[in-house]
Formats: structure tokens, sequence, C-alpha cells
């Protein structure tokens, strides 16, 4: 059994009227079923309202199932005893650096997570020193969160989930607001995460280049499940991808053009390297 | 233009002062303005600026910025110095036209002007050596004990530093909107007062609509990671009273039993 399971999730967005008369329902999650094995790095890829953020709002019991069910780590998100463990197993980020920061001291942000957790302040400190060591943000640690860039801010508050000790962190759109070096830095940090602390990543994007290192890819459309697999499995079906309004990393469609052209190459590049090995290749 | 506002003045060198406890800093604020209005003395009134300047001169931070608080309020003194001035009855000592100046007024104005201006330099001491956070921490613990007659400490407390950390992300955000506004010919500088408060309204709606749209994402921030209000929480950076917060209490009142007694009793 894996770390995160959902069993046939279903959830809906009901809308009232002023006199309270349900005016529309809109089923936003629509009988999914994941299971994401500890230690994994998965993506997962939508086109707006896909569904994709509502499902990562389950996993930290933000929202709860309207039908079926999503277990963390063994435990029913409806159960509220284990409400406080499943949020300190399942950290979130999400995609405004500035509305999440909660100190005003990038250390004090930091400890914001573990002191909630009852945690004794000696450790705190090691937590903090050891957790945005990770994110490599140790020496601003004494800056106000102000002064800091949309990359750095947002590993600030990587740092402050790691800082709970998570078994997992859902990142939803972590990379939408920031600039290409912000983008990188922070992928950069999460596949660290991921690589070496052996953390559980849901990474939540629309950006494709962010996604070929990932071991699984989920895509999403209309609320459901509608593509699993790994990166190449997915991105070999190109046509399939634009029909859900995805895009492919540019390699991988100029490759696909080329193939579609008649050049022969093999199906499904992923990057550039790959695709100008391949090309060189060629007589 | 509106980045250049800071709030919550700290001024950050290292001094004794600023290592205070910020329990002890605001007890000390608020015992000192307490005993400016006990004084019937001038005696009283000379103790006050020697306690006052011995602090300053330890706090390291430059006098210039201690006094720069009492030019916003340099009208209210004056008009306060004028009013007493003129309008306390008793002995006269100079009549002008219809106005006279009583010995008694000219006794009532001096000592309002001293209280304001220690009063006011007397607070900035404190805002200049304390950061923002460490004084909203100590009002939460000193407060603590108001928590059994169920005033939300720690929820005020934390509101505070929320505040506190936003005022500069939406003056940021007020600035964003405003040029965008401007690029798009909105005026906000010509026409007369009513006008120009006519023109904030398009300034103050998308503020509004976004400080709520944060204030969301920061509940949802807060909530996924962990906050459930004051009770179980530990603190990073606990406040536990040193040997030299105690040392600073006995100083304390030391200097309200002193100088009391000299502005009450002495004759001048």
């Amino acid at each position: 059994m894996g770390i995160i399971r959902a069993e046939k999730l279903s959830f809906e967005y009901t809308k009232f009227t002023e006199d309270g008369n349900i005016e529309s329902v809109n089923r936003a999650v629509d009988n999914v079923d994941l299971d994401v094995k500890k230690g994994d790095f998965i993506a997962i890829l939508g086109h707006n309202g896909s569904g994709k953020s509502t499902l990562a709002k389950h996993i930290n019991a933000i929202l709860l199932p309207t039908e079926g069910a999503l277990y963390v780590d063994g435990k029913d998100t409806r159960d509220e005893s284990s409400l406080w463990d499943i949020r300190q197993e399942a950290g979130m980020v999400f995609q405004n650096p500035d509305n999440q920061i909660i100190g005003s001291v990038v250390e004090e942000d930091v400890g914001f997570g573990p002191e909630n957790m009852g945690i004794p302040s000696k450790e705190i400190w090691e937590r903090v020193e050891e957790s945005l060591k990770a994110v490599g943000m140790w020496e601003y640690r004494t800056n106000s969160p102000n002064k800091l860039s949309g990359g750095q801010k947002q590993r600030v508050a990587i740092a402050g989930v790691v800082a709970m000790h998570p078994k997992c962190i859902v990142l939803d759109e972590p990379t939408a607001m920031l600039d290409p070096n912000g983008r990188k830095e922070v992928i950069r940090t999460v596949r660290a995460l991921n690589d070496v602390e052996e953390v559980t990543v849901i990474l939540i994007t629309h950006y494709m280049e962010e996604v070929i290192y990932a071991d699984k890819i989920i895509v999403m459309d209309e609320g459901k499940i509608v593509m699993q697999g790994t990166p190449r499995e997915i991105f070999s079906q190109v046509d399939t991808l634009k029909k859900y309004r995805l895009d492919v990393p540019q390699a991988t469609l100029l490759a696909h053009e080329l193939r579609n052209a008649g050049v022969a190459l093999p199906e499904c590049i992923l990057s550039v390297k790959e695709l100008v090995d391949e090309l060189c290749q060629l007589k | 233009m509106l980045r250049d506002i800071t709030l919550g003045q700290y001024y950050p060198v290292n001094s004794i002062i600023h290592k205070l406890d910020s329990r002890v800093k605001l007890v000390g604020t608020l015992a000192f303005i307490i005993s400016l209005f006990f004084f019937k003395s001038f005696a009283g009134y000379a103790v006050a600026a020697l306690f006052l300047g011995i602090v300053i001169k330890l706090s390291k931070v430059p006098l210039k910025f201690m006094l720069k608080g009492l030019k916003a309020i340099i009208i209210l003194l004056l008009i306060t110095a004028v009013f007493n001035l003129f309008l306390t009855p008793g002995r006269p000592l100079v009549t002008l036209w219809k106005l006279t100046i009583t010995y008694e007024g000219l006794r009532q104005a001096a000592f309002m002007t001293i209280r304001l201006i220690f009063l006011i330099v007397g607070s900035s001491v404190m805002t200049l050596t304390t950061t923002p956070n460490n004084l909203t921490d100590g009002m939460e613990k000193g407060l603590r004990p108001l928590g059994k007659l169920r005033v939300p400490v720690h929820e005020v407390a934390m509101m505070m530093s929320i505040a506190l950390r936003f005022i500069p992300i939406l003056l940021e955000e007020t600035d964003k909107i405003m040029k965008a506004q401007i690029a798009r010919g909105a005026d906000f500088e010509s026409g007369n007062l009513i006008k120009k408060a006519k023109s904030l309204v398009p300034l103050l709606v998308p503020l509004f609509i976004s400080a709520f749209r944060r204030a969301n994402d920061l509940a949802m921030a807060m909530e996924a990671r962990g906050y459930h209000g004051g009770e179980g929480r530990t603190k990073m950076k606990p406040l536990i009273y040193q040997n030299r917060d105690r040392i600073a209490y006995l100083i304390l009142l030391a200097y309200l039993v002193v100088s009391i007694a000299i502005g009450r009793l002495s004759p001048v």
C-alpha cells in the first residue's frame, strides 16, 4: 500500500444562490483512484480547471472528499482525530510565495510549522537550521522575506514544510509566479529533496520541462485521470496530450514533427541533449 | 514612492537596551509615562530627564533618531503650549491686548510641553530598540493572564504580527495598482481635496479585493502548516527573564520611587 491512496475520490463545489438554494454543482474531482509509493516523484499535469489543485488540497485534508476516501499513510482524511498528523505528514507548498510566508524573518517563518506541532525550542532551532541548509537558504536566515526574490521565497516556503519532517510534500504550482531562474532554483531544490531526503513529492504544474524527471506523470482533465505513466510513455503521445490542451517539451515536439516529416528519430525524446545526440547519429 | 514608508522604526545596533526582554521595555515605558503625570515640580522632570538620558546613551541609538518623532507633533506642542499659556487663570504676569499670561499659565504650559516631549521620546526608545515581532511576543506573554478572562491574547498578537508582515506587501501592491491606473490615464495628483479623495476609490476597491484574497490564501497556508491557535504551541524564541531583566526591573522601581518622591515633595 502506498503512502497516499485515493479510492473513488470525488469532490463537488456547490454554488448557492443568495437565498440558499443550490444554483449549480461543479464536480471538480471525479472518481479518482490514486496510489503513490513512498519516495516517488509524481507530477500531476492538467489544464486550468482540470481539478489538479482540488485533488492536491485533499492530500493535506484542507478539503474533504464528497464521495470516496483518501488515505495518507493509512489514515483517513475524514477522521478528525488524525487531522494534525496528516497535516504534518503531508506538507503543502502553494502558488503565491508572498501569501504563505507568515514570519517577518526567514528563520521565524521556517519555525512556524514546528511551533504549531509543539516541539521544544531547542529542537525547533535544529530543524530550522537543517531545513534551511537543505534548500540552500541558510545565509538568508535573518533577512526579511520581503527582500527576497520569488524563487528564494518559494525555497523558504519549502523549508518551512521540510522543518515539519513530512513524509510527503505536495507542491501546488510552486513555479507559476516565478521567472525562469526562480523556476529552476525551485525545481532543483525539490529534486534534491526527493533524491537525498527521499521525501515523496507530488508536483502540480503546467510547465512540461519540470516534469521530465518525475517517476510518474498523471494527466488530469475535467476532474478525471486521463493518462498515467512514465514521462517517456506520456510524451510519446503528443497528439493525445494536445487533445487535453497540454504542450510537450520543446525538444520532444521538435522530434515529433521531424519524425512526422520522415526523419528517422526514435519515439519520445525528452531533452535537448538527447535530441542533439540522436540527430548527430543520423547519417 | 509609497515603498519608502517604514513602519516599526527599529534601529539595529547591539546594546544592552536592545537585549532586554521586550516585556521589561513595555512595562518600563508604561511606568515612565505614568511617572510623568505624578510630578508637581520641575525637579521630578529633571530626574526623568536624567533617567531618559542614561537609557538613550545605553541604547546607542543616535539622539537624532529619538527626536525625529517630535517633528510630527510640533503643531500639537505649540497649540498646547499657547492654550495653556493664555487660558489658565491665576496671578497675571504680562497683559497683551486682551490676553493675559499668568504665572500659573506659564508653569502649566512648560509642564505640558515637557510631558509631551518626554512621552514621545520615551516611547521612541522602546520602538527603536525592539523589533515589532519581539514587541508583539512580549505583549502576548505579558498579557497572558488576561487569557483567563477570555481575552484572545494569542490571537490578537498573531493578528498584529501578520499585519506588520503584510504592510510592505500591501504598500507595494498599492503602488502597482496606482501605476497601472496612471498608465491608463487616471489622475491622482490634480484637483481639490474632494476630487483627490474620489480618485482614490478606484484604487481602494482592487486593493481590498486583493487583500481578502491574500487573507484567504494565508489562512489556508497556515492551516496546512498545522496552525490551530495558541494551544499546545511552543515558541522558537521563548521569552525568558535573564538576570539583566531582573536588574532592569529593580532599577525601574528605584527610578519610580525616587522620581515620584522628588517630583511631588520638591518645592520648585
